[in-house]
């Protein structure tokens, strides 16, 4: 007979506001099996911990039910309490009476029997516990960073530079990400090619990082310590080994006319090419989609050009497995798609550009080499309408509910530039508020306003309206002025929400990662564990986690590396022993646990049992690899007789649980 | 071809090929057909039959009886080598010991049928050229046969063998069916109207456990109802909704590896619809992962215990199962 021992937390007044918990000792006193039951304040504190470990040996509990906040809060401090008076730790159960009672009730009636209820499931889950040992797992000294921006370079240099290995995967051709095609960063107004390419230039030195480029994650087997993981290296048709990134190809390829994505697509391109200038690896790429020599097999000017000898038509995608003990997560994030926003012309005139855009634009090696000109007839605007908020703070179904964080700093940043280098043109801002935190941020704006001279309106424009004359009618609202505005202007720049990448939410369901509703990874905890995906060993830097600008960026890619090196520096990890177990005597050998099995931790064997009949059998049956298995359950569910079981969750435990719950 | 059959089968077993035969044979009366063993030349000569009443799925018989230190003849019309296949995915049976011989069918007759007409008494019944004879202490009565044909034969999935080693007739093809109809009109329900009808069908459940002792899906070592630690070994027993949920259960079993060969219902003595409980289940898996049709293929991924991105989201269960 188990001798449970029941405890209960006020936690000040976050349960014991909603939750009347002497009631609830009292009620779950009476429970059968239980022969201790109490509440104390704070039963994490010192004190609350020694009232657990004297009722242990007092009592001689055999296991307890802790009535506190989530076990992803405190499971592991009470685990240790119990251990430290001599009880297994997996004898321990945490009944959540916070964030699922007494946070989400205001009635302390209900709020009362609802904790009551979830208590006597606790119990009833203890009373069939065992107790359970960890075993320990190896830790593989590599890590993979995903995303080669800014947020991926500066991971992977941190973690290299505490001695582990690292491979960078980018599925551009380049690393640099978006970083390398902004122009200016604020608030500084420093080049931002000048001083991002040093470090992309470090990462290529370092000869504990490895770039694969031009690379996608295909598939990822394993877990914290030890995860494997496929990556395809798509073909370049250009050897990476043999390509010396001298240029001639680009200049001689014929086919000119492919849209320069670097650009945006503001200029064109050879279909042979190298990015930019300072592009990471520095080795020319054929766009399969336009070269006519992969089209149609005709021309081939590339390959003759080349003295390297580096051209190849026939090269394939290839598949790199690699062993890492950690994974890093920084894919990074696009401006949203403009199609839904027909307001704005986007679509319709060449003249209405986004802020991205307009970076290439005015960058040096964009499609007018620096000079701002209307990429319509190539003038000079003398009229600039930037609008804010295109898509964020946005509740319609094709905006985005969050604030994109960065846009107000680089409009004022964009209004700022103009003002300097155009001072005969004018710059009209529309905002719904101007948000500027951050250090050197609002002096940063008010010297737009106060120095430069932009025009901030506070409203929103409602149409932009392309004229015959090239010219383009804004009409917006001055919100201050309580006032309907038109401007003709000659450029409309809109200020795109920002969304995470679309590689990221197929990268999320192969990492088994969570994601928000937006597409966002979830981190282990929004304040605490900001860096750390709440499954183990996968690690979020970046705007992949939320929108951010470059100084948050590498602020949290080097915090994000701290926790990889700390997992790395580790030659060991407690592994946990909540695993799969079959029955053999009633296992069928079916293979339907195999097939679900994340993790291939099942195999098969054939084993000879004695039938009852004093014959024998030989039977296929399952065996589960403990190292490997995560004990996510999903073979409990799929076995058809019943034999597959979780230690810690077995099925006759869960069903206890469902039962108290019912009764 | 039952002489046809016949000859096959004494042959394999004259040159040594196979031992063992598992076919049908007759009961007491001669439309009552029983799947049996047989090991010798003359067993065949004297019982084996194959006509219009061989209903009965020998692939469960075959998993039943089977022996890995010999070669079993095992003779399989469509519907039986689809739940054959089955097995051999789920290694329940051994592919190795068996010699597969896969024969046409062309519609079983289903004697309840007869009998719901209202004979009693019945003598003999014979099927000649798409006409059913029935001989009565009362008298006769001629059916065309399409009238007494089974329900799962009327609404015929396929009449092609995923396997065989050797096949006798022309290889039939999946056929075009209305199986899904019946489903529609339970789907078309209010959850009122249909827990009434399922109560009404389901109280008249006796578990005699003829369901499950003939389904080919359900050949576990020992069964979630015979396990004491299962937790729902005494769904029977408790009360009369819980036994209705044996069934609910069995088919949340056998869902994905159904290959609706429609044994359930020929079996049940209470006339159950049983099928289409699981063709619900069959019905919802298409929907939701695209068709699939379980013992098509030998060592097929089923939709159930397989992962792709194309698969709906859980929040299908909120929104009543529309896609």
């Amino acid at each position: 007979m188990q001798k449970i021992g029941v405890f209960v937390c006020h936690c000040g007044t976050n349960i014991a506001g909603t939750v009347d918990v002497k009631a609830v000792a009292e009620a779950l006193g009476k429970e059968p099996g239980v022969v201790f039951s109490a509440e104390y304040p704070y039963m994490c504190s010192e004190a609350g911990q020694n009232l657990i470990k004297n009722a242990i040996k007092e009592y001689g509990l055999t296991g307890i039910v802790v009535c506190s906040c989530s076990p992803r809060m405190h499971e592991a401090t009470f685990r240790k309490t119990a251990a430290a008076a001599g009880l297994n730790s997996y004898m321990v159960e945490i009944a959540n009476i916070r964030e699922q009672c007494s946070w989400i009730h205001k009635d302390i009636k209900v709020a009362t029997e609802k904790a009551i209820v979830l208590g006597r499931t606790a119990i009833a889950k203890v009373a069939l516990n065992a107790p359970l040992t960890a075993s320990e797992s190896p830790v593989v000294k590599r890590a993979l960073v995903i995303g080669g921006g800014i947020a991926g370079i500066q991971t992977a240099l941190d973690i290299a530079d505490a001695g582990y290995e690292v491979d960078l995967v980018e599925k551009e051709p380049t690393i640099g990400g978006k970083m390398a095609q902004i122009d200016k960063t604020f608030p500084t107004l420093d080049c931002a090619a000048c001083i991002l390419t040093p470090k992309m230039v470090d990462c290529a030195q370092n000869e504990k990082i490895h770039i694969y480029a031009y690379s996608e994650v295909e598939k990822v087997k394993g877990f914290v310590g030890n995860f494997t993981v496929s990556i395809k290296k798509k073909a370049r048709f250009v050897d990476e080994t043999k390509c010396t990134g001298c240029g001639v190809c680009t200049e001689k390829c014929p086919q000119k006319k492919t849209p320069n994505l670097f650009n945006l697509g503001l200029d064109t391109r050879s279909a042979i090419y190298i990015p930019f200038a300072q592009a990471i690896p520095k080795v020319a790429t054929i766009d399969a989609d336009y070269c006519n020599m992969l089209k149609n097999g005709k021309c081939g000017v590339c390959s003759k050009v080349c003295a390297a000898g580096a051209i190849d038509y026939k090269q394939q995608d290839q598949i790199i497995e690699q062993q890492y003990g950690a994974i890093v997560v920084a894919t990074g994030f696009n401006p949203i798609k403009l199609d839904g926003y027909d307001e704005f012309a986007y679509n319709e005139s060449p003249d209405v550009v986004t802020s991205l855009e307009l970076e290439r634009l005015m960058n040096a090696a964009g499609p007018n080499g620096g000079t701002l000109l209307r990429p319509s007839d190539k003038t000079h605007p003398h009229t600039i309408v930037f609008v804010q908020c295109v898509g964020s703070r946005d509740t319609t179904d094709c905006g985005k509910p969050y604030c994109s964080k960065i846009c107000c700093m680089y409009t004022a940043k964009h209004a700022m530039l103009i003002r300097d280098k155009y001072p005969d043109t004018e710059v009209y801002v529309f905002y719904i508020d101007v948000r500027t935190p951050g250090k050197n941020f609002d002096e940063f704006y008010r010297r737009a306003v106060e120095e430069y001279g932009v025009h901030y309106i506070k409203g929103m424009v409602g149409k932009v309206m392309p004229q015959p004359d090239g010219k383009l009618l804004v009409r917006g609202a001055d919100l201050l002025m309580n006032e309907q505005i038109l401007i003709n202007a000659d450029m409309v720049v809109l200020a795109a929400a920002i969304e995470p990448d679309k590689s990221a939410r197929p990268l999320a369901t192969m990492l088994t990662a969570s994601m928000d509703t937006n597409d966002f990874f979830t981190e282990a905890h929004p304040k605490l564990r900001p860096v750390e995906s709440p499954t183990a060993g996968i690690f979020l830097s970046g705007v992949c986690q939320g929108p951010k600008d470059i100084p948050e960026t590498v602020a949290q890619a080097s915090a994000c590396a701290a926790k990889v090196i700390g997992l790395l520096a580790k030659d060991k990890l407690l592994s946990n022993p909540c695993v799969a177990h079959s029955d053999e005597n009633l296992c069928n050998g079916c293979s339907s646990c195999e097939k679900v099995c994340p993790y291939g931790a099942i195999t098969y064997v054939d084993k000879e049992f004695r039938m009852p009949d004093r014959t024998t059998k030989i039977r296929r049956v399952a065996s589960v690899n403990a190292a490997v298995c995560q004990g996510c359950g999903a073979c409990t569910v799929a076995c058809p007789s019943g034999a597959m079981d979780l230690s810690g969750f077995s099925n006759k435990q869960i069903m206890a649980e469902v039962d108290a719950i019912c009764r | 071809m039952q002489e046809m059959m016949k000859a096959r089968a004494k042959e394999l077993l004259a040159s040594g090929e196979v031992t063992r035969v598992i076919g049908w044979k007759k009961n007491e009366f001669d439309y009552d057909i029983t799947p049996a063993l047989f090991e010798s030349a003359e067993e065949i000569d004297h019982d084996f039959v194959y006509d219009d009443f061989c209903g009965p799925n020998l692939s469960k018989f075959t998993f039943q009886h089977q022996k890995n230190d010999t070669k079993t003849l095992v003779f399989l019309k469509p519907c039986d080598s689809y739940s054959m296949t089955q097995l051999i995915t789920e290694h329940r049976v051994n592919r190795e010991a068996l010699y597969l011989i896969g024969v046409p069918s062309y519609g079983k007759i289903d004697v309840e049928k007869i009998k719901a007409d209202g004979m009693t008494g019945i003598l003999s019944i014979k099927s000649e050229d798409g006409d059913v004879h029935v001989h009565t202490l009362y008298g006769d009565k001629t059916y065309a046969k399409y009238e007494v044909t089974s329900e799962r034969c009327l609404n015929c999935k396929s009449k092609k063998h995923p396997i065989y080693d050797e096949l006798m007739g022309f290889e039939g093809e999946v056929m075009e069916n209305e199986r899904f109809d019946e489903v529609a009109k339970l789907e078309a329900m209010t959850p009122e109207e249909r827990f009434e009808f399922w109560r009404g069908e389901l109280s008249r459940c006796i578990r005699c456990n003829a369901c499950r002792n003939a389904c080919p899906a359900c050949t576990c070592e020992t069964c979630i109802f015979d396990n004491p630690n299962s937790g729902v070994d005494q769904k029977a027993a408790k009360d009369t909704f819980e036994e209705n949920m044996f069934h609910i259960i069995r088919a949340f079993h056998v869902a994905g590896r159904c290959t609706d060969c429609g044994e359930c219902s020929r079996v049940c003595p209470q006339h159950i619809p049983l099928h289409l409980l699981n063709r619900k289940f069959i019905g919802d898996i298409n929907k939701f992962y695209g068709t699939y049709q379980a013992g098509e293929e030998v060592g097929q991924r089923a939709p159930l215990t397989n992962f792709t991105k194309e698969d709906v989201e859980p929040d299908i269960v909120a929104k009543g199962g529309k896609v």
